[in-house]
């Protein structure tokens, strides 16, 4: 039987290139204090500790919840460290939500990070092992193809992407976390910038950057017993394909269609665009906006572009995309899914302070990992539904 | 809560060097099969997967996904992965149970500990600003430990090489442990004539270094009754986490084994296969765990006759496991630790039902 979870508070850290005044562990702990502060709850509160993030390649430090233990309040709780790649953020608020939707926890707290300077993830990730497709340098490279097919298939305009850019760096600009927060960017700017992965520019691109976000979760009675709003689960989906195999749809996977389809069926969602108020979507480079639109059935394949022209993804707009700024604004990579589940819940809870889409009830958290081939995807909303 | 059992294992045999590469595919791929064959079950009937395995271990940044390619993940799967030990991806596996969006999971784990140096990787498991610059590698760490405990009069050298003795006598007898370091012809007298690796450590009490993989499977209620003649019931799923300053817990002790073994029913366990990868190890577990003489520790040589690192857990609680399944104990536990000097302690108590 499944029980009921919500998310009683969140936190994250000021995201920037290199946060040189923290440690890792102070870096959690900012956003772990932060989670603990909004949901009202002291750390002795906590049952269990979940802690995701992408490669330990990534900082050179194997495994380093063991470590993040003490700072984190986890002695002598349970501890589990979830990893699954670029997703790993909202496989870790899904583990969480999992030890609560089953009775284990009452209350559980999820951490999820990525010190990026302590390390260089391009090169972490430019490695070429044995029998493997080598990602060269970076991810842009490895997904930049992909893009071109998208615009192919749909006939896209070439400035869709400047589009996405300019509207998630603006918007990056409404939340006092964000790393890279320009109110001023505009489409034509993006369009000046120069071309790194043809046609992914320059300020297409998500910044690299460290960060940290943590979300307390809690059972119906620890939701019950809270003074604040809280952010009902309502549904959670994962799903994942192979890398590489014959007949593979970069564009438009099937397992991100699958968990999309798993996801609205569990929350009751019949069309997506009329029932989500705000989506919190991994776009780490522009046109991965209208393509995660069409994958997650919020636009038929090859009109997802459409949505995006017509001004819809804005906040105000018939589906605003990630009103945060997303991961366009800031990408502490093991962070950026846990994000967004994150943001979708302040959106529910009318936590989003400059970037709070009005009236929000409803919203999408969603992550995505790998070659396009993990996926994650949570819908809260402002009643248990 | 929903009734949950272990309803099959496989485990691939332990080897000092295998010719794999690192991303468990080919170590994966045979056990799958073993473990199909032996349940009647198909890659189909599986609602949720779940892995354990390290990155590091590999020397490259997601590791995991290439171990999917062992599964034949199209029509897509729902899959998770922990940076853990198996045994956790086993826990991960059984909350999705218990939620009632799975009711046939599998858990699996594989490591390739040979393809470095591994008491050296170990070491970055250590605070990464304090400690691992030192670089104390993961055999001077449970030296340490071992140390600890001899001093304080917990152990002694010749308690240890009894452990030893009787992990490779049954060693000896599983056709999965690692070669020639199982055999059940040396005294704990001859053993104790060896030199020292990390004094006071010698060969016989620290783990071989070891490649391989481990699966179990889970099922619900009825559909493990209809799997399996005699399923495990797990009766107790705890893990807990220690502090990782080495200097700030009382290192001849465990108090998260103790926390979780009480909390999952331990000391009821008839048989208890135990992940302790230094002889030291198992005395500390078996204080913590309040296992008293009359339990049968690790029937399968234990860590001692094959340690494959992410995967050896696992394999503990599905040795356990098929304590029951075949009939030789009514109540069973597995264990699995993690990090240096037995940090963090997961415990699976089963039975008979």
């Amino acid at each position: 039987m499944k029980h009921r979870a919500a998310v009683l508070g969140t936190g994250q850290t000021h995201h920037r290139s290199k946060r040189l005044d923290v440690s890792i562990a102070g870096l959690c702990r900012e956003a772990a204090d932060r989670a603990l502060a909004d949901a009202g709850v002291g750390i002795d509160q906590i049952d269990a500790v979940v802690v995701g993030k992408a490669p330990d390649l990534f900082e050179g430090v194997m495994m380093p919840e063991l470590y993040l233990a003490d700072a984190l309040g986890a002695v002598g709780k349970p501890m589990l460290r979830v990893h699954t790649a670029g997703s790993v953020g909202g496989a870790t608020g899904i583990v969480a939500a999992s030890l609560v939707q089953s009775g284990v926890h009452r209350r559980v707290l999820a951490v999820a990070f990525e010190k990026q300077s302590e390390s260089n993830a391009m090169w972490a990730l430019s490695i070429s092992p044995p029998f493997s497709m080598p990602v060269l340098a970076g991810a842009g490279g490895y997904f930049a193809p992909h893009i071109r097919s998208y615009i192919r298939r749909s006939e896209a305009p070439a400035h869709i992407g400047a589009m996405v850019a300019a509207k998630d760096r603006r918007n990056g600009a409404r939340n006092e976390y964000a790393h890279l927060r320009q109110a001023d960017m505009t489409m034509e700017k993006v369009l000046a910038s120069p071309m790194l992965w043809d046609p992914v520019r320059y300020d297409e691109t998500c910044p690299s950057s460290d960060g940290a976000c943590a979300v307390v979760l809690g059972d119906q009675a620890a939701a019950e017993a809270s003074s604040q709003p809280v952010a009902w689960i309502r549904a959670t989906a994962m799903r994942t394909e192979p890398t590489m195999f014959s007949g593979k749809d970069h564009v438009n996977p099937r397992a991100g269609a699958d968990a999309a389809a798993a996801l609205w069926a569990a929350a009751g969602i019949t069309s997506p665009i009329d029932q989500i108020d705000a989506a919190e979507i991994y776009v780490p480079f522009s046109w991965f906006e209208p393509m995660w639109l069409e994958n997650l059935g919020f636009a038929q394949p090859g009109r997802g572009w459409r949505l995006t022209e017509s001004g819809a993804t804005e906040i105000g707009g018939q589906i605003p995309v990630n009103p945060s700024g997303g991961v366009l604004s800031s990408n502490p990579i093991g962070a950026s899914g846990l994000l967004r589940f994150a943001e979708a819940a302040m959106q529910v809870t009318g936590k989003a302070g400059e970037h709070q889409v009005p009236g929000a009830r409803t919203a999408l958290g969603h992550a995505y990992g790998g070659g396009s081939q993990y996926f994650s995807m949570w819908v809260v909303g402002d009643t248990p539904g | 809560m929903t009734d949950v059992a272990v309803i099959g294992f496989a485990q691939a045999p332990g080897e000092r060097h295998s010719p794999a590469t690192t991303n468990g595919v080919e170590m994966l791929v045979p056990i799958f099969g073993e473990v199909f064959e032996a349940t009647g079950l198909a890659k189909d009937d599986i609602d949720f997967w779940c892995s354990g395995s390290s990155d590091y271990l590999a020397g490259r940044a997601f590791s995991f996904v290439s171990a999917v390619d062992a599964i034949g993940a199209f029509p897509p799967v729902m899959e998770s992965h922990v940076e853990m030990d198996g045994a956790w991806a086993l826990y991960e596996a059984w909350l999705k149970i218990l939620t009632g969006e799975a009711e046939i999971a599998l858990a699996y784990g594989f490591g390739k500990s040979s393809a470095g140096n591994l008491r050296r990787v170990l070491s970055l498991q250590l605070d990464p600003y304090l400690l691992a610059p030192l670089w104390p590698d993961s055999v001077s760490v449970a030296a340490l430990q071992a140390r600890a405990g001899l001093e304080a009069g917990v152990w002694t050298q010749e308690q240890m090489a009894e452990v030893a003795v009787r992990s490779r006598a049954d060693g000896a007898g599983n056709p999965k442990a690692v070669r020639p370091r199982s055999d059940g012809s040396r005294s704990a007298v001859d053993l104790l004539a060896e030199p020292y690796v990390a004094d006071p450590l010698r060969a016989h009490d620290c783990a071989p270094v070891t490649d391989g993989a481990a699966v179990v499977i889970l099922a619900a209620g009825d559909r493990a009754r209809a799997l399996a003649e005699r399923p495990a019931w797990i009766t107790g799923f705890e893990h807990r986490i220690d502090s990782a300053a080495l200097g700030a817990r009382d290192l001849t002790t465990s108090p998260s084994a103790a926390s979780a073994g009480a909390a999952a029913g331990a000391a009821r366990a008839q048989v208890a296969e135990l992940h302790a990868p230094f002889t030291h190890q198992e005395i500390i577990l078996r204080n913590a765990l309040c296992l008293g003489d009359e339990v049968r520790i690790s029937p399968s040589g234990g860590a001692l006759a094959g340690n494959p690192m992410f995967a050896a857990g696992l394999a503990r609680i599905g040795s356990a496991a098929t304590e029951i399944m075949a009939g030789r104990a009514d109540v069973a536990l597995g264990h699995a630790t993690s990090g240096p000097a037995l940090q963090q302690n997961l415990i699976c108590v089963m039975e008979a039902k």
